[in-house]
């Protein structure tokens, strides 16, 4: 038996979850990957506030050594980029992205007037709203509110996390968040579930209606992202760490024929008020060896030139080291951007100003929104001034 | 079709308070409405007790700065450190006390009230001292005069301190708590010019709180100059400002029309928001006339209004343990429930609180509510794990996590549900009745869950079991997510 792939998505995305049988999946093992063109995002979030200035180092910058005599990070071993700057000495991966063309960095993301807090700056983030306005939905939620009119399946963004972060609301869709396409599967597949929506009709009781529409969703998403789960499944071997399971997950997503278009995932905490260095080298490691196999994996199977994955944080930390071995709550940051497609690499733009500092603290000169108007436009060809409710400039890294 | 008595009791049971209790049980067909929220009433006009949650430690540090009559010594950073972590673990006491008050009194009108004004005045402070002074604030007025309640909240050390305003200086004016008592404790936004807020800022000058909470007025930070708010002119200060604000009908409308959303409907009927917002203003802000006139209205009860808002987190957690009263080895397990659905007291999502409504559902929410009951009756395992929350965590190991560490199918909730009560009000029903019975005591919706499927789930080998076990699979529905 012979099916296209093509018409297999179009069953994919059409039938309801008990069509799709597991004998069809034995046809497609021979067929090849997926042809490049579906352009992904990937997200990560660092959570709890990276310093920055420990991840991307000016390591000829005076104030930089005079500010940290204890948490500086000394040149010799810094992973030289440039003269002027180098990486966290765990970040050997990104530095091998950096040295293939792969790695973009931007210094000095940030927005006016920034929070200190975490979870409202991180708010901020995910919302993409000014400092100053409160909104209830995330910027990829309006994202899938954009592009899922409709559609049986808010797959077009998926979280690899038990919890759904603001930033995936939107007002009509939401992503799906699951840590394992197969416990998800196992979760919402419980029989009782499904016989009460299938005696469920529609009565004109609007949040009843509601309710019952987010549960078909999560059954019929959790049928599809498991069977595509096992469609082309990752072989390569990764740590065996969350980021690491996490980013296998997205592997196998990513060569499979999911209609998915963007995945977010966190790594955390890097609130380093107190023991940093054990603390961020230890992420780092967890980081580095991610993304290496990540990265590798992605290129094995021809499948980088469509992957753009960037990092973030809520906000970096304070130029000065504290007493304590750490750095305190700071505010503009960098920024890493992965990719097989990048048009802008290496260190995109200048490094912090440590003498232009605004009580202590990082100035921004990239509002992170140009971050998101460019990614939204440019890479997933959606209508970035209707997500972000204002037209922003765009840049040129894709 | 005619609503039933018994909807419309158990919808003023949920919207005025945390759903009907199981000893409630025998009144959902025999007793009214007016009835019903006249014992509301009496039982929610008594001074609440103030709940103590801060631990022996902390209580005997505070004591110190008292008597010593100082500020806050220096302390060692292990020191400060310790205190943190307690005054952590204190809020989360704090929590479990409060929601203790939700499931168990009778005041189940203030203490619903309660937890809107506690989404109204969104407050995040690690402080255990501010937080609990707070609450007693919101709770001692929740049904008083929206005028004492806005004066009081605006000088509890917490909010001062969350809103920066110990920073609101004459020669430097931080704006941050003028301009949220005007966005969303007060008028809305779009009411006032930037202007305004600037001018409000300056009249707060000066307005701050000591180590121990208490308001301090520091006369000479503040910007005693003229400043012109909303049009009025004069030397105004942070108590005249309020009064500005509140002599603006504005600031009925918004705070009704929330009300409104609140307790009545997500989607505003403007006609009877006016009037709300009419009566509340001539009553120079009475709360208790207002949530009166709410419920005892024709159109609180009309049919649209019934079983159309879905519950937040703590009333869906609450309503259970009110109708199955638990008792849980393991407390904590409420912590960790509300951070997985999305709603943990005093930890609000920002400023502006809890969104509600549909935000409070997405697939892993919404498939979590529905779990719940299963967990509860020890039927089911458990591997989710919430999100780490920096602010509460500071970098710390999370203790609601530990629960289940310890192994995969580790339960996060032990609990032993008291079914005598519950079991023995169906003594009478007979069997081939008991699943619509049971589910109309439950479930607010007009049409209720398919019959056939929940007797093909429950257990059927003797009347007890079943009873139990249809009551659990009717709460691991999407209609019981809805009061």
């Amino acid at each position: 038996m012979l099916i296209k792939r093509r018409d297999f998505v179009k069953v994919g995305s059409l039938a309801t979850a008990s069509f799709m049988v597991p004998k069809f999946l034995k046809a497609f093992e021979r067929v090849d990957r997926v042809p490049p063109g579906n352009k992904v995002m990937v997200i990560l979030q660092l959570s709890g506030g990276n310093d920055g200035l420990n991840t991307v180092i000016p390591i000829r910058n005076d104030i930089y050594y005079r500010e940290r005599p204890r948490l500086g990070i000394e040149r010799a071993s810094a992973l030289a980029l440039t003269d002027e700057v180098g990486l966290h000495p765990a970040l050997t991966a990104l530095r091998e992205l950096y040295d293939d063309g792969s790695l973009g960095i931007l210094n000095n993301v940030g927005y006016p007037n920034p929070d200190r807090s975490h979870f409202r700056s991180m708010d901020i983030w995910q919302t993409g709203s000014a400092s100053t306005e409160y909104v209830a939905t995330g910027w990829l939620g309006r994202y899938l509110d954009a592009q899922c009119h409709g559609c049986d399946k808010p797959t077009f963004a998926l979280e690899i996390d038990d919890v759904l972060s603001l930033a995936l609301k939107g007002e009509n869709s939401k992503a799906i968040a699951m840590k394992d396409p197969k416990r998800l599967f196992g979760t919402s597949n419980e029989n009782f579930f499904r016989d009460v929506l299938k005696e469920h009709k529609n009565e004109g009781e609007e949040t009843v209606d509601y309710l019952y529409k987010t549960m078909s969703e999560t059954l019929s998403s959790a049928n599809y992202i498991f069977q595509q789960s096992r469609l082309h499944p990752s072989s390569a071997e990764y740590p065996k760490t969350e980021l690491g399971n996490g980013l296998k997950t997205i592997a196998s997503l990513i060569f499979s024929d999911i209609n998915t278009k963007v995945y977010y995932i966190s790594l955390g905490s890097f609130d380093t008020h107190v023991s940093q260095q054990m603390q961020q080298q230890r992420l780092f490691t967890e980081l580095s060896n991610a993304v290496k196999a990540f990265t590798a994996d992605l290129k094995k199977n021809n499948r980088f030139n469509d992957v753009l994955m960037f990092t973030f944080s809520e906000f970096g930390r304070r130029v000065s080291q504290n007493a304590s071995g750490g750095t305190d709550h700071g505010t503009a940051n960098n920024m890493f951007l992965i990719g097989g497609a990048l048009k802008q690499k290496g260190v995109i733009n200048a490094m912090p100003d440590l003498n232009d500092l605004d009580e202590g603290d990082l100035k921004y000169k990239i509002d992170f929104k140009t971050v998101y108007a460019t990614v939204l436009r440019n890479w997933l060809e959606a209508d970035d001034t209707t997500i972000l409710g204002k037209r922003y400039d765009h840049l040129k890294f894709c | 079709m005619p609503v039933s008595k018994q909807l419309v009791n158990q919808h003023l049971l949920w919207r005025a308070g945390f759903g009907p209790a199981v000893y409630q049980l025998d009144d959902l067909n025999n007793s009214s409405p007016e009835k019903l929220y006249k014992a509301l009433q009496k039982a929610s006009s008594k001074k609440p007790e103030y709940l103590q949650a801060a631990d022996n430690y902390l209580q005997g540090l505070m004591l110190g700065i008292q008597e010593a009559g100082r500020q806050q010594k220096e302390m060692s950073p292990e020191q400060k450190k310790e205190i943190r972590k307690r005054s952590r673990d204190s809020i989360r006491n704090l929590n479990l006390y409060w929601i203790n008050e939700m499931v168990n009194s009778d005041a189940q009108l203030r203490e619903k009230m309660s937890l809107f004004w506690h989404g109204h005045f969104a407050c995040r402070n690690l402080n255990i001292f501010f937080q609990q002074e707070l609450l007693h604030v919101i709770r001692r007025n929740a049904l008083g005069n929206f005028r004492g309640l806005l004066h009081e909240v605006s000088k509890t050390g917490a909010m001062l301190n969350f809103l920066n305003n110990n920073q609101n200086k004459k020669d430097h004016p931080n704006e941050n708590f003028a301009r949220e008592v005007m966005e969303l404790f007060t008028m809305g936004r779009g009411n006032y010019t930037e202007h305004d807020v600037k001018e409000a800022a300056r009249s707060f000058t000066g307005w701050g709180a000591n180590a121990k909470g208490e308001f301090v007025f520091r006369k000479f930070q503040h910007d005693d100059g003229s400043k012109t708010v909303l049009g009025k002119t004069g030397n105004f200060d942070g108590d005249e400002v309020l009064e500005i604000l509140l002599d603006q009908k504005q600031t009925a409308k918004f705070i009704s029309q929330k009300l409104y959303r609140f307790f009545v409907n997500d989607t505003i009927d403007a006609q009877k928001a006016d009037w709300l917002a009419d009566r509340f203003y001539k009553s120079d802000y009475d709360i208790g006339k207002l949530m009166e006139d709410i419920f005892t209205s024709d159109w609180f009860y009309d049919e649209k209004n019934i079983g159309s808002k879905i519950k937040s987190p703590v009333e869906l957690l609450i309503g259970m343990q009110r109708m199955l009263p638990m008792k849980l080895e393991n407390e904590e397990a409420l912590l960790l429930l509300q951070r997985l659905l999305g709603q943990i007291l005093f930890y609000p999502p920002n400023v502006a609180g809890w969104p509600g409504g549909k935000t409070w559902i997405d697939s892993s929410t919404l498939m979590m509510r529905m779990r719940i009951a299963q967990l509860i009756n020890d039927k089911d395992e458990f591997n989710i794990k919430p999100k780490s929350d920096d602010d509460q965590m500071m970098g710390r190991d999370d203790d609601d996590i530990k629960i289940n560490r310890m192994g995969k199918a580790a339960r996060p909730i032990y609990a032993e549900i008291d079914w005598n009560k519950y079991v023995d009000y169906y003594n009478d029903v007979p069997r081939n009745e008991l699943v619509n019975d049971i589910a109309g005591n439950l479930l607010q919706t007009k049409k209720s869950v398919s019959a056939g499927v929940i007797n093909e789930y429950s257990d059927a080998s003797d009347k007890n079991s079943f009873i139990k076990t249809a009551t659990i699979q009717i709460m691991s529905t999407p209609e019981y997510q809805l009061c």
